[in-house]
């Protein structure tokens, strides 16, 4: 059984988080080599050099020539490097173990994979191989995301795989494919500058994707106005030319508001909307029901700022919109993602020069990740593992009989629940800390502890690692090869700094082991990333997501390469040497779904117009728990913190999560700047020290999620759902707010990062 | 080895996020042993979320080295006014006291004043500082005048600072908005009502031969 061997804090004396030391290396130290490759840090994927010298990583150059980012990086890209000869740095396999110091030992990785291995077999014989779910991660790389889907479906023959991507990206791709056929953005980040407008919904830019902060800066330049939606005044919004302090959860109805607007004032472009889209009418009399003055009351947002938004938008000539986890982070989140698409398809301008639309991608691999069949109902090139002739052509490049591949499985969350009933009896999780990151985590760490296996593979202990049985060692991002797809949609190639620490293996080598130990060796003995990369391109031809026209040579050749890119010309089906496609949804352009119908991905050419329904949240404000609670990150953090909240700088710059919270707000409950405060939901409560500010809407508080325990916000988040996108509601639940009696007990015992 | 004459550095306050990125890769260098030179703080968080990235302004005449006592701190040919040199510097902490921007800082475990040189070792072979390298949302900007001028239209660059009766030029540039800017946002209240009430912020600007007040601050 997988409670926990040991007290927790032994395992967090033994295996940290500890802090690295604050400075390592000297900037004089001449490096063997410059390592071109890319930050492991948000899909924004930011080009790095990292100074290498005797098989480690020592500092860091700006990489100035690659175009995203020319040499800017945010906080976290700069301090980066210090994760790699980190003292918690797993060196060897552990096995669970009470009686070691920590709860672990180590154990000879040959011995780890066998036991791993029989216990495998074990419980698949006693259960069934569903018995077994494996949870992927969208800050791996795409190679590692596509083997992990084969691992599962080939390998295990269990439905149940599902990945981190669940908890960031599942909204927006939900949404943009029911609209346009297709899970991208629209343009590079470029188009941007010489745009009219940008309205940037749900994202705190500077702390989430820093260096979209200079393109909008440039396009500031060029002219443009920023509309900036959020419940806070983010750095972004201190300057831009219209806020919409919008209460949370409340974004569909903004949307539906302000489109009627826009109906009503014809700002909208019938002719576009007539030529290239389909279902206008039915929301079009959604919107009906917004008058202005519903939206404010709803949204919270004065009528003079939703008139200003609809002028602004309907009137442009040139437009991009951005969004993120903001309004994706709802459980009617895939609406509120069609409600910005509604807007953009009514404008009339998606498609046209210097207009774009797209999410912002929070996790490293945020794109990659999530095209290639780590997600449950997935298969290779953005497949539909439900659609039989998929199916046929998956199992074709895997060398199985379609029969034996397994059907869809379920999300993330709900595998947990799955484990709570006693269906799934085993779990292997790479690169995926739900005990941190996962709502209602309380929850999540007793269903942990209801399995007879449990096998993260991972380079740290994370604070789910605390659960295992075994544990793998495996690699971090410099110490492999492989691609992956950063928030352009352009597929870039990180490179090999350094190798694996002691037995720590690179992942796929650990995938592969067990395969082999299980006696299902076939499909799983690759050489290299590149040849799982190979094989990635072949099956994903033909899907909307495909690669098959990408080589690594050609990705360094030309500093990334845009999906979708063929081997051969969609149209002739003759071999072409195809550079990819920066652009996509251009009136006129060609794509394999319409066949030269449409620029859209479906088989008219058309996009869809899709009712954007605006739903009260669940768990929602009410006398009992008047205030609203919402999450986030802060720029020097990344996701669950495994490694963030080791790498001292980083660790230094934000060590402890606070609760924002608004003057008038702190004034009433007593409580002043500094003090700890309690937050209450109906899952838990945190105590916390207060930062009291005004650029926080006074019914609503904050508080960062990177932290583990005690200090975990997904103690307090709700677990409902998106029903479509099955994306969980972490951006708003009821809280209360009270001044605590006196510092809460982990004060006195763990550090900041603990 | 000198820092190129035509290259210059560019600050605009209007455009920092706060990420501390700066902060972070200035204590990356150890010719100031991985101590960050370039400060970057909130102006007040209690009611705004501007943040102020402050570098030395490399004066004309140094009013550092100006009272400097052991005669520690040497401005070169090229503009750049370097940190104190070890072997002179007291740690008297007069430069401290007497910098207009408020740049130097006593390290008293070192006994040395220390602060930022533009990153001498880089820039003076032709490199970008660190800074002015990895700032996301390029609030620091490192480059000729001519590319300023071309990518920043709204804004132009001003080296005279006025603090009482003293007048300070300086090689480094602070980007000032050509037109009146918006009102700042530092309270969401006041957007959440029909009508609005911005506080606002002007600064006024201290402009070639024009006598206007420097600082003319209403809240």
């Amino acid at each position: 059984m997988a409670t926990l061997p040991t007290e927790e804090i032994n395992t967090i004396h033994e295996y940290g988080p500890h802090r690295s030391a604050p400075i390592r290396g000297k900037t004089t130290d001449e490096p063997e080599r410059l390592v071109k490759t890319h930050c492991c840090f948000c899909g924004q994927q930011c080009g790095i050099q990292l100074k290498v010298k005797n098989n480690t990583v020592i500092g860091l150059e700006p990489w100035e020539d690659f175009p995203f980012n020319r040499g800017m990086l945010c906080p976290k890209g700069v301090k980066r490097y210090l994760q790699g000869s980190h003292p918690d740095r797993l060196k060897t396999a552990l096995a669970r173990d009470p009686s070691a110091p920590g709860g672990f030992r180590p154990i000879p990785y040959a011995e780890a994979i066998e036991k791993v291995a029989s216990e495998i077999k074990r419980i698949q014989e006693k259960y069934g191989n569903g018995a077994i779910g494996v949870l992927g991660g969208a800050s791996l790389s795409t190679e590692k995301a596509y083997l992990l889907g084969k691992f599962a479906r080939v390998c295990l023959k269990t439905p149940f795989i599902d990945y981190n991507g669940r908890l960031c990206m599942v909204s927006a791709g939900a949404g943009n494919k029911k609209a346009f056929g297709i899970d991208r953005v629209s343009s590079p980040w470029a188009d941007m500058i010489g745009t009219e407008v940008i309205w940037v919904a749900g994202s705190n830019i500077a702390e989430c994707s820093p260096i979209t902060t200079n393109y909008i800066w440039q396009a500031r330049e060029q002219g443009a106005k920023i509309i900036i939606q959020d419940p806070r005044i983010t750095p972004a919004a201190r300057t831009c030319d219209l806020y919409l302090p919008v209460k949370p959860g409340r974004d569909a109805a903004l949307f539906a508001g302000v489109l009627n607007f826009m109906i009503e004032h014809d700002w909208i472009d019938r002719e576009y909307i007539d030529t290239y889209t389909v279902g206008f009418e039915r929301v079009e009399e959604y919107c009906r029901a917004w008058p202005m003055a519903r939206t404010a009351e709803v949204t919270g947002v004065p009528e003079r700022s939703l008139r200003e938004a609809a002028e602004l938008w309907g009137k442009a000539k040139t437009s991009f919109f951005l969004h993120a986890r903001g309004i994706e982070h709802h459980s009617n989140g895939v609406d509120n993602v069609l409600g910005t698409i509604n807007l953009v398809l009514a404008s009339g301008r998606l498609g046209k020069p210097k207009s774009g639309y797209g999410t912002i991608v929070g996790q490293a691999n945020g794109q990659g990740g999530r095209e290639h069949g780590q997600k449950c109902d997935q298969l290779p090139g953005s497949r539909d593992i439900s659609i039989p002739e998929h199916r046929k052509y998956v199992a074709s490049v895997w060398g199985i009989d379609e029969k034996d591949m397994p059907g869809p499985g379920v999300d993330a969350y709900e595998m947990f629940r799955k484990i709570d009933k006693g269906e799934i009896k085993a779990l292997i999780a790479m690169c995926f800390n739900p005990v941190v990151s996962l709502p209602d985590n309380t929850y999540v760490a007793r269903a942990l502890d209801m399995l007879e296996l449990f096998v993260p593979i991972d380079f740290f202990l994370t604070e789910t690692g605390r659960h295992a049985n075994y544990v793998l060692p495996g690699s971090l991002q410099e110490e492999d090869e492989g691609t992956v797809t950063q928030v352009e949609g352009r597929v870039i190639k990180i490179n090999r700094a350094v190798d694996c620490p002691g037995e720590a293996r690179r992942d796929w080598i650990i995938i592969g082991d067990i395969a082999k130990a299980l006696g299902r060796p076939k499909g799983f003995t690759f050489k290299s990333s590149r040849e799982i990369f190979e094989e990635l391109r072949i099956a994903s031809k033909g899907g909307v997501a495909d690669y098959s026209g990408i080589t690594y040579e050609k990705i360094e050749e030309n500093m990334g390469v845009f999906w979708p890119c063929y081997s051969h010309d969609p149209k002739t089906g003759e071999p072409i040497d195809h550079l990819g496609t920066p652009r996509i949804f251009v009136p006129g352009s060609y794509n394999p779904v319409a066949k030269g119908k449409g620029p859209f991905y479906f088989p008219d050419g058309k996009a869809r117009f899709n009712v954007a329904e605006y739903r009260t949240p669940v768990d929602d404000a009410s006398t009992e728990y008047p205030l609203y609670l919402t999450t986030g990150r802060v720029v020097s953090h990344y996701l669950s913190g495994t490694q963030t909240r080791r790498i001292g700088p980083l660790v230094k710059q934000y060590p402890e999560p606070r609760i924002e919270i608004h003057s008038r707000l702190a004034e009433k409950l007593g409580i002043a700047d500094g003090d700890w405060a309690v937050c209450e939901t109906r899952r838990g409560a945190l105590t916390l020290r207060a930062q009291v500010v005004t650029t926080i809407r006074p019914d609503t508080i904050f508080i960062p999620y990177h932290w583990p325990g005690d200090k975990s916000a997904n103690r307090l988040t709700v677990a409902s759902q998106d029903p479509i996108s099955r994306i969980p509601q972490y951006k708003v639940c009821a809280c209360r707010v009270r001044k605590a009696e006196g510092a809460p007990a982990y004060a006195a015992v763990l550090e900041p990062q603990q | 080895m000198a820092v190129p004459g035509h290259l210059e550095f560019f600050v605009d306050p209007s455009r920092c996020i706060g990420c501390q990125s700066c902060v972070q890769a200035c204590s990356e260098c150890d010719t100031h042993h991985g101590e960050a030179m370039i400060h970057l703080e909130y102006a007040d968080r209690a009611t705004s979320i501007q943040t102020v990235p402050v570098i030395c302004m490399h004066c004309e005449q140094p009013t550092c080295a100006e009272v400097c006592p052991a005669d520690a701190i040497k401005r070169t040919s090229d503009g750049v006014v370097q940190s104190a040199r070890k072997p002179r510097c007291i740690a008297c902490g007069n430069c401290v006291l007497a910098c207009p921007f408020g740049v130097p800082e006593l390290y008293n475990d070192q006994l040395l004043m220390m602060k930022c040189d533009m990153c001498y070792d880089r820039s003076s072979v032709g490199k970008k500082p660190m800074c002015a390298t990895v700032c996301p949302s390029q609030a620091l900007f490192f480059g000729t005048r001519e590319e300023i001028l071309s990518i920043r239209p709204q804004s132009m660059p001003t080296n005279r600072f006025r603090f009482g009766d003293q007048t300070i030029t300086t090689r480094v540039n602070v980007m000032v908005p050509r037109k009146k800017p918006r009102p700042l946002l530092l309270d969401v209240t006041s957007a959440m009502n029909e009508r609005p009430q911005n506080r606002t912020l002007r600064l006024g600007v201290v402009d070639q031969g024009e006598p206007d007040p420097f600082a003319e601050v209403k809240i």
